[in-house]
């Protein structure tokens, strides 16, 4: 299998993407500057976490018009598969192939700590090899992360199973007090209507070797590997 | 010619910002402060152009980049003399 990790002026997890995929899970992997214009044959991309231009205006916002963003727009109405973590998620949204968008933290805080997830829908392409129910540890870094999207719009997103993780208890109760962000509903990750869109807050990649202190992220990958082609 | 640009958060939408600014004005002693909503302020200055096409570019600038949609509102003018702004 063959993966793109898209690099912007700023990002900062990319060579931990290129790493899991390649190192970890012994895929073929390359890296994509945000200046190129056409896609080669991948079998899915990867936006990964950073300050893609320092997040001026907003996250995610300047990073959308990257010559990258309109081709990846067409490799996803072409049915390709996209994983957008943290900042990656970010731009998911202010391009619209995701709904919603990101405010500050409710705290106002950077927030760099492991959280537990709660997998809400096994069917995308990134968790179906998980239960439905299942809590995952992974770690969570940013300071725009409480997610909104108004309340038509979630409704439709519940209604299709389009959210994919919230955060949740060690025990997996989605109560407010496990809300890191202030994020809608705990919300931590959605996915388009086909399940081939992924965008989540959580690092997956930060916790995909047990030398990390977790291998949660890495079976987000292989459920990936296993259902793209 | 210059685009004096307001973007603020929507209305009902949780400003964290804005909510802590409000407490702290409560705080100094402030007590008839009801609300606070932080935004952005952006001049753009134009090289040339009519004001009525400016008006329609500057609005075309907020849809796509400069305010989200999804949670924020935008307002501006435009306003002649910009020397005198400096």
């Amino acid at each position: 299998m063959r993966f793109g990790v898209v690099v912007f002026p700023g990002s900062n997890c990319d060579h931990d993407c290129y790493y899991v995929l390649k190192n970890v899970l012994g895929q073929d992997v390359s890296f994509v500057w945000h200046k190129e214009t056409l896609l080669e044959k991948f079998d899915g991309i990867v936006l990964p976490g950073g300050f893609s231009y320092g997040d001026y205006l907003r996250t995610g916002a300047v990073a959308r018009f990257s010559p990258i963003m309109e081709e990846i727009s067409r490799y996803v109405r072409g049915g390709g598969s996209v994983l957008g973590i943290c900042n990656g998620f970010q731009i998911l949204l202010e391009c619209g192939l995701l709904p919603g968008a990101m405010l500050p933290n409710s705290n106002l805080k950077f927030i760099c700590k492991n959280v537990h997830l709660r997998v809400e829908n096994t069917l995308s392409n990134f968790t179906h090899n998980f239960r439905e129910g299942e809590v995952l540890k992974m770690p969570i870094a940013h300071a725009e992360g409480n997610y909104y999207v108004d309340k038509e719009t979630l409704k439709g997103l519940e209604d299709r199973g389009q959210i994919v993780f919230r955060y949740c208890t060690p025990d997996g109760e989605v109560v407010s007090s496990a809300n890191p962000n202030g994020s809608v509903e705990n919300i931590a990750g959605i996915c388009d209507q086909r399940g081939r869109v992924l965008g989540m807050m959580p690092h997956p990649e930060r916790c995909a070797e047990g030398i990390l202190g977790g291998v949660d992220g890495r079976k987000i990958f292989e459920s990936w590997l296993q259902t793209v082609k | 010619m210059l685009a004096k640009i307001y973007i603020t958060l929507k209305d009902g939408i949780l400003d964290p910002p804005g909510k802590t600014v409000q407490q702290a004005l409560t705080s100094l002693g402030y007590a008839n402060v009801e609300d606070v909503r932080i935004g952005k302020y952006v001049l753009v200055r134009f090289k040339n152009g009519e004001r009525t096409d400016l008006e329609d570019q500057t609005r075309q600038m907020c849809e796509k980049l400069l305010a989200n949609p999804v949670i924020e509102s935008f307002s501006f003018e435009i306003v002649e003399n910009p020397e005198r702004e400096k």
